[in-house]
């Protein structure tokens, strides 16, 4: 009896696994394009032709579903899709490996007739360098690159400002006045994120030390919470990561410390842990080009947006967090808003104690893109190489 | 001293998934089969129990369905490679690419959802010793039950007339064939064992252990099961020892970090796989070695009636 009882029991489990793949594969579908108008009888008298929408197209790096990065990406295009209505029609490919695949992908969204192409990707810099010097009529638009050109430009976003204020939060809410940090890789980007929340927590707690642990992966959530973890065991109890997944929140959850949600909005994934999520959103910046090219003002420029703009956004603090602790995050939103506040001012001492940055000096962009060094209060060493 | 209590915690919790599926692995491989889709086979089992986990709120029913999932792919390869005679390499490494893809597949609405809440777990008793308490019995039960089926295996294999018959036909199957033992059954009930225990295996990376599911999520944990079987020249016990000391030296570098020692991050995250090699190089030095413990027709397809 029990063995049948058991038997039945995996039997249910093998269904329910082959209703929810069934059911999976059919909500999973994308929209295809639709194939090849069938030959219907067109329409006598069709309506005066509506002009040509404009097409647009997207280069994803993960799948939309990964809740982080390329989600946030696709809830641009769905913004500028809603604001934009038939004016313009936009396609996306997704989980397009950095380097020669990215450039066929490219090329064939040109093909297709896209007159914008949006890279979402660091990695994918040289293989659209390359497709713009052949279309110098589309207008292509990367993501966190460096280079340009007549036809491509580049957009940013100023994740620092999100990491200082998760900083401020850390520092007040810290019972061990030890930071965590899940590090992907040793470039200035996430260096410049590390510091400024060492930064952000050091403006309000003087005690605070943030450790820093490398997982050399944008994406291994087994990993990153293997590293959250043992962050957690160094006495850490607040954390913040530059990876894309949730696994550090949900780490965090499971041993009752503190964590932020990164890209986009985490916050459902680790009710109890999450302090606030470091959101990027993207639409802004799509509407702008989307303006200057149906305005023929699209010109080739570097864009570096952050909360002043509304691409980043500390968004979804806590509920738990005391309201003190809120207006000193709204100070600074307001400050980074009307200018008045720059993460990066002077003094900013490095951990071998030189001076990075004098008094009253505020870094400017060339400073931020070339910093190689731990702010004062970060423990360990950079990997060498950076 | 309690970071390293923590640190035992952690190497064995990392270490159980590449016990489990490398006993599976094991067994398949005794009976003569070398199964390289281990990789395919724990990321469709992942999104499997992670599905079911997250529709059932079960731990249990997730393992399930982990292992009915390892072993029907299993089942897939058992019949390419026993009946018709595929090649076993290709046909595994066939089933691993297949899984990725197939897994990234079924597993899309799956990515970002949220598993319900889980009590954490702990040893009544036990759990209170200081230091112990927290290095060992704090631990999810799959963790314990990895060690007994560990024992339970070892004891199968070389206690028992099944173990015996097994082993027979991963050594000699036209021996086997000769006494009458039904040689392809008997490989495809141990390729589908080993499937099965590839299944609880992925099933515990996606529903305990990040626990969430992403495609491409094993990240590589099949392949080092399957090196886990010749570095522990297919003994259950060093498999299970060799589980533990991956895991170990994989928690290590993520607590050295964490505890400021200066060791390049990137030369720790290729210990593991160095440590590897030099096993595999060090063991195909001594031919006995591997010539006592190898099943000797590893990899060679059977034709009864030659």
């Amino acid at each position: 009896m029990k063995h049948l009882a058991r038997r039945s029991l995996m039997k249910h489990a093998a269904l329910s696994a082959v209703i929810a793949a069934a059911a999976l594969a059919g909500c999973g579908k994308k929209e295809a394009p639709a194939p090849a108008a069938a030959p219907v009888p067109a329409p006598v008298a069709a309506p005066a032709p509506a002009p040509e929408p404009l097409k647009i197209g997207f280069v994803y790096v993960g799948p939309v579903g990964d809740a982080g990065w390329t989600f946030a990406h696709d809830l641009g295009r769905k913004a500028i899709e809603e604001k934009f209505g038939d004016k313009i029609k936009t396609t996306f490919v997704e989980k397009v490996p950095e380097g020669p695949d990215a450039e066929r992908v490219i090329r064939d969204l040109v093909a297709q007739g896209n007159k914008v192409i949006f890279a979402t990707s660091f990695g994918y810099m040289d293989a659209m360098e390359k497709v713009a010097r052949d279309h110098p009529e589309v207008k292509f638009e990367h993501a966190t690159g460096y280079k340009t050109a007549e036809n491509f430009r580049v957009y940013e976003a100023r994740f620092y400002e999100d990491a200082y204020m998760a900083g401020v939060v850390a520092g007040r809410m810290t019972k061990t006045n030890v930071l965590g940090f899940v590090g992907s890789f040793p470039i200035p980007e996430v260096l410049r994120n590390i510091n400024a929340y060492t930064l952000g927590a050091q403006s309000v707690n003087p005690k605070v030390t943030t450790k820093v642990v490398w997982v050399n992966t944008w994406f291994d959530p087994p990993k990153e919470s293997e590293a959250a973890q043992s962050l957690i065991n160094a006495r850490a109890d607040v954390l913040l990561q530059n990876t894309d997944s949730t696994a550090v929140l949900q780490t965090a959850e499971k041993n009752g410390k503190y964590a932020f949600g990164w890209d986009s909005d985490m916050s459902a994934f680790a009710p109890k842990a999450h302090l606030a999520s470091c959101v990027v959103l993207w639409a802004p910046y799509y509407e702008k080009t989307v303006n200057d090219v149906l305005n023929k003002t699209w010109k080739t420029e570097v864009t570096k947006w952050g909360t002043k703009e509304g691409i980043n956004d500390f968004a979804k603090v806590a509920e738990f967090v005391p309201a003190e602790v809120k207006a000193e995050v709204e100070k600074i939103k307001a400050g980074l808003k009307d200018g008045s506040f720059s993460v990066f001012k002077g003094p900013i001492v490095d951990s071998s104690g030189k001076e990075q940055l004098a008094k009253d000096v505020v870094g400017d962009e060339a400073w931020k893109g070339g910093i190689n060094f731990f702010v004062k209060g970060v423990e360990g060493k950079i990997p060498s190489g950076k | 001293m309690n970071e390293i209590a923590l640190l035992i915690a952690a190497t064995l919790s990392a270490g159980t998934p590449l016990a489990i599926a490398g006993l599976g692995l094991l067994i398949n491989e005794r009976a003569g089969v070398l199964n390289l889709g281990a990789e395919g086979m724990m990321l469709i089992a992942a999104v499997a129990g992670f599905a079911v986990a997250f529709h059932t709120g079960s731990d249990t029913l997730a393992f399930a369905a982990g292992a009915v999932a390892g072993a029907l792919s299993a089942a897939v390869f058992g019949v390419l490679v026993i009946w018709m005679n595929t090649n076993q390499y290709a046909t595994g490494l066939a089933l691993s690419l297949f899984g990725a893809g197939f897994s990234a597949f079924v597993g899309i609405g799956y990515v970002g959802k949220k598993l319900a809440e889980r009590p954490s777990f702990e040893l009544p008793w036990l759990a209170e010793l200081p230091l112990i308490g927290v290095a060992l019995f704090r631990q999810h039960p799959m963790v314990y039950l990895t060690i007994l089926v560990t024992a339970f295996a070892a004891w199968v294999l070389y206690r028992t007339r099944t173990g015996l018959v097994l082993r027979a036909v991963g050594e000699s199957p036209e021996s086997a064939h000769a006494l009458g033992y039904p040689v392809r059954p008997l490989r495809l009930a141990a390729v589908m064992t080993g499937g099965a225990l590839c299944g609880v295996s992925g099933a515990y990376l996606s529903v305990v252990y990040a626990p969430l599911w992403v495609e491409g999520m094993v990240a590589g944990r099949g392949w080092i099961a399957l090196a886990l079987t010749t570095f522990a020249t297919w003994r259950p016990a060093r498999v299970l020892l060799g589980a533990y000391l991956f895991g170990g030296v994989t928690m290590l570098q993520l607590h050295l970090q964490g505890q400021g020692v200066q060791v390049p991050s990137q030369f720790m995250s290729m210990l593991p796989y160095l440590a590897t090699i030099v096993v595999l190089v060090l063991i195909s030095r001594n031919p006995t070695w591997i010539r006592v413990n190898m099943p000797a027709s590893l990899g060679k397809p059977f034709h009864p009636g030659h």
